[in-house]
């Protein structure tokens, strides 16, 4: 690119310019944008496969006793509608997609720190995904552990655990990769006078997340392999009957996978700390305490796993140690939620459907987190244990948050994704779809779980119905908000967008929509009276 | 980019710290032959953590590298430790 | 267009590192709660190990240490034939190291011993949760050796044919740093393992 840069702009990363043409020309490209989208397009079909499946099984709990199939291939849906969503769309989520896609221009950067491993990264996601997947097509038939393979089941059913459990490894290996790029990125990639204090929050909550993904993932990664080894070989670590413990594979496990909750949701808090000054042309409230909050809620996160395990037969001294932990927790989440609201108020607020979708976060995030506060406390979580109330909670986090972030990340970014702008009317009503269908599906869970509804059971009492009814009827208008949007942002090219449709401050504002393949045409300079959020 | 002082370390050094680390692996061999009962594994764990200070600060260069590598290893360190003192605070109280 | 940041790649070999150290810390979390639960066991356990080849094993791994990173010193001096000689000792530690293994491995699997084997499931449970760990821990980071032996090989090919020199050199730090690991991590397997008789 020596010719005449001063004269052409530089032609937009959606313009194939290597050798390669089409398809190949993405599958081939080291470009952080175009990595992003990949991860997009993968996670979008998967979650359109995990949603029809948690579909079929709200068909099949349509009424009470057997309606279409049994209970052990209600066992394999719940466990590949987990695996799914868990490891393929909601772990890497919003650092994956749009990590990838935002966070090097934010910082103002050309691209990641190591572009290739990055797209080496994103091969491992399909091929771990990939192997996940044919879990439930080979060998005695799917998975029938749920998502957490807890072990002895795990290692006595006859089911193919060892290749969902394998491809779980290979998707953890890819996620690791992701962090280790980001930490270097944003050590040694921002900015010139970019100092950490003046980086957007939505990097920062990258950089808390990557500190976790790197941390926090080998654990589950060598507890799997531990599975593996316990299936073929025998070794006993789970197993009572040589001496094991199945307790401790339930620790190895959540050390990881309670901060992998983490992993999924701060992104989303780091999107909605973007989109919430910008749509209230306000400052963003509490700069550095939101910042900070972000490095605490990783750290102590990593600490609060064991609150999964109060029913397991723990020591007392560890259940009050992890109560205790995970009523701190909440400490750092509210901080935000406060600084949020203060960033609201007194605002001029601009209605626009990413802004629509952040308060749906903020409240479903805030229903999810105080439930969350019930299942924390050693008296109430021994009722509740188990129950659909467990499984509504979680729901509110990891949809209710993590999914509303992903859609307000979509319509917040998706102009400078593709140069284009798209309804606004429609994305609001599938909104309203969205928002009421999700509540429907899932509130109704909370009472019937207090009532005594077990989770992972196929059949249920008649006083579930009602319940188990509405929730159905909950998912019909979630699928059908789920369509709308899809087809709203995908279905047809909108008016070309502005370089600054929001009027946002951050650097992927100040370059073309879509941006050039280098991102800057100047690399940009941060003067020393700078800051991230200087609306007034 | 900062300028990086480059830090050749003497052939020496290495030597030094190659023996330092043999007459360390000859002490936790010896003092296992001296029965301290329980004390036996915490003095192995002290000098294999003694052994691996060192091989950290000279084999790995953290002596000359950032302190911001310094403080991220021990950050990570500590994290381990905590985790297992966690997961301790379950075992040793049933 | 030439971007080189060597600070950047070894903080991108140190982040690496410590995922390596975790993915081991998750064994060693193990060994604690097991050894905690049966000492005497792991006690008597460890008498069936080698403790002369356990040594001899951390000797070589130690000065194998030594010469990788002397050989970054010699790098840094220019010196690239010292430091291809360096390397190729090494390797030939590491070769050591395998092949001691081989026979310990081997004895013990002639003997019946291994995971799975109708020798273990007659043990008493410590022991074999011992030799599981035994296996498991000595098997993985046998795998981590092999994988360094293959990043040093081609590390010293590159200081051969001169692609790695005194102005450019980060790929042989970032191999010796996990190097370097691999030798960490036998610093505590030995005492835990070998030295608790």
């Amino acid at each position: 690119m020596t010719e005449e840069k001063t004269h052409h702009p530089e032609p937009s990363y959606l313009v194939n310019t290597g050798k390669y043409k089409g398809l190949m020309s993405w599958l081939t490209s080291t470009d952080h944008k175009r990595i992003g989208l990949m991860y997009m397009y993968a996670m979008m079909v998967f979650f359109i496969v995990g949603v029809l499946l948690g579909e079929i099984m709200r068909l099949e709990l349509f009424r009470p006793g057997q309606q279409f199939y049994g209970p052990q291939m209600y066992n394999g849906l719940f466990t590949l509608h987990g695996i799914i969503m868990i490891f393929t769309v909601v772990i890497p989520g919003l650092a994956a997609v749009f990590g990838n896609f935002s966070m090097p221009i934010m910082i103002g950067a050309k691209d990641v720190a190591f572009p290739r491993l990055n797209l080496f990264s994103f091969y491992l996601y399909i091929i771990g995904a990939g192997i996940a997947l044919t879990s439930q097509f080979m060998g005695n038939g799917p998975p029938d552990t749920g998502w957490t393979f807890y072990a002895p089941y795990s290692i006595q059913t006859h089911t193919n655990v060892v290749a969902a459990v394998f491809g779980a490894f290979v998707l953890g290996f890819s996620s690791i990769l992701t962090g280790l790029n980001f930490i270097v990125t944003m050590h040694r990639m921002r900015a010139p006078g970019m100092t950490f204090f003046k980086m957007p929050l939505f990097p920062w909550s990258l950089y808390a997340t990557a500190w976790i993904q790197v941390l926090a993932t080998p654990i589950v990664g060598i507890t799997l392999l531990m599975v593996i080894a316990e299936r073929w070989l025998r070794i006993g670590f789970f197993d009572p009957s040589l001496g094991g413990d199945p307790v401790l594979y339930q620790h190895l496990f959540w050390i990881y996978s309670h901060p992998a909750v983490y992993i999924m949701i701060l992104p989303a808090m780091g999107v909605i700390t973007e989109i919430i000054p910008t749509f209230a042309q306000r400052k963003v409230f509490g700069y550095r305490a939101i910042a900070v909050s972000s490095l605490a809620i990783a750290l102590v996160g990593y600490f609060v796993w064991a609150h999964h395990m109060y029913t397991s037969g723990m020591s007392p001294t560890a259940r009050w140690i992890f109560s205790l932990l995970t009523f701190l927790v909440a400490v750092p989440s509210a901080i935000k939620v406060f600084n949020w609201v203060t960033t609201m108020y007194r605002g001029s607020i601009d209605m626009k459907p990413p802004f629509l979708f952040a308060l749906g976060f903020i409240f479903l995030f805030m229903i999810g987190g105080m439930t969350g506060l019930t299942l924390g406390a050693l008296a109430t979580n021994i009722h509740v244990h188990d129950t659909a109330y467990v499984v509504a909670h979680f729901h509110y986090i990891v949809f209710g948050g993590v999914g509303f972030a992903f859609f307000a990340a979509i319509h917040y970014w998706y102009p400078k994704m593709y140069g284009r702008m798209y309804n606004f009317k429609r994305a609001n009503w599938a909104f309203g779809f969205l928002f009421i269908g999700f509540n429907l599906l899932y509130f109704p869970q909370f009472i019937i779980g207090i009532m005594g509804m077990p989770r992972r059971y196929f059949d249920y009492l008649p006083q579930f119905t009602l319940g188990m009814q509405l929730s159905f009827f909950g998912g019909i208008l979630l699928l059908i908000g789920i369509i709308l949007m899809i087809t709203n942002l995908f279905s047809k090219k909108g008016a070309i967008a502005p370089a600054n449709p929001w009027g946002g401050r951050t650097y992927e504002w100040t370059v073309p929509s879509p941006p050039p393949v280098e991102n800057f045409e100047v690399m940009p300079v941060m003067g020393e009276d700078e800051e991230p959020y200087d609306y007034k | 980019m900062e300028a990086e002082t480059v830090h050749i370390t003497p052939y020496r050094t290495y030597a030094w710290v190659l023996i330092t680390l043999l007459a360390f692996t000859f002490l936790t061999i010896t003092v296992t032959w001296i029965n301290l009962s329980a004390l036996t594994v915490l003095v192995a764990l002290a000098i294999a953590t003694i052994k691996a200070g060192i091989v950290l600060t000279y084999f790995m260069h953290l002596k000359f590298e950032s302190s911001l590598f310094r403080i991220f290893v021990v950050g990570v360190l500590a994290i381990y430790v905590l985790v297992i003192i966690f997961t301790m605070s379950d075992y040793l109280f049933r | 267009m030439e971007h080189r940041d060597d600070i950047g790649a070894k903080l991108g070999m140190w982040v690496f590192i410590f995922t390596e150290i975790l993915l081991f810390g998750g064994l060693f979390l193990v060994y604690t709660v097991m050894r905690g639960r049966y000492a005497a066991d792991f006690h008597s356990a460890a008498h069936h190990l080698n403790a002369f080849i356990g040594t001899i094993n951390t000797l070589v791994l130690l000065i194998s240490s030594a010469t990788v990173a002397m050989s970054i010193t010699a790098v840094q001096k220019g010196h690239n034939k010292f430091a291809v000689l360096l390397l190729f000792i090494t390797l030939v530690c590491a070769a050591i190291f395998m092949v001691n293994k081989y026979f310990e491995w081997g004895h013990k699997f002639q003997i019946g011993l291994y995971p799975g084997s109708d020798l273990m499931l007659t043990m008493n449970h410590g022991q074999v949760m011992f030799f599981s760990l035994y296996f498991f821990m000595t098997g993985l980071h046998m795998f981590h050796l092999v994988v360094g032996g293959i990043i040093l090989t081609i590390v010293m090919v590159k200081v051969n044919s001169g692609a790695i020199n005194s102005t450019r050199y980060v790929l042989l730090e970032n191999g010796g740093l996990y190097w370097h690991l691999v030798d960490l991590i036998w610093i505590f397997l030995f005492p835990l393992l070998y030295l608790i008789t």
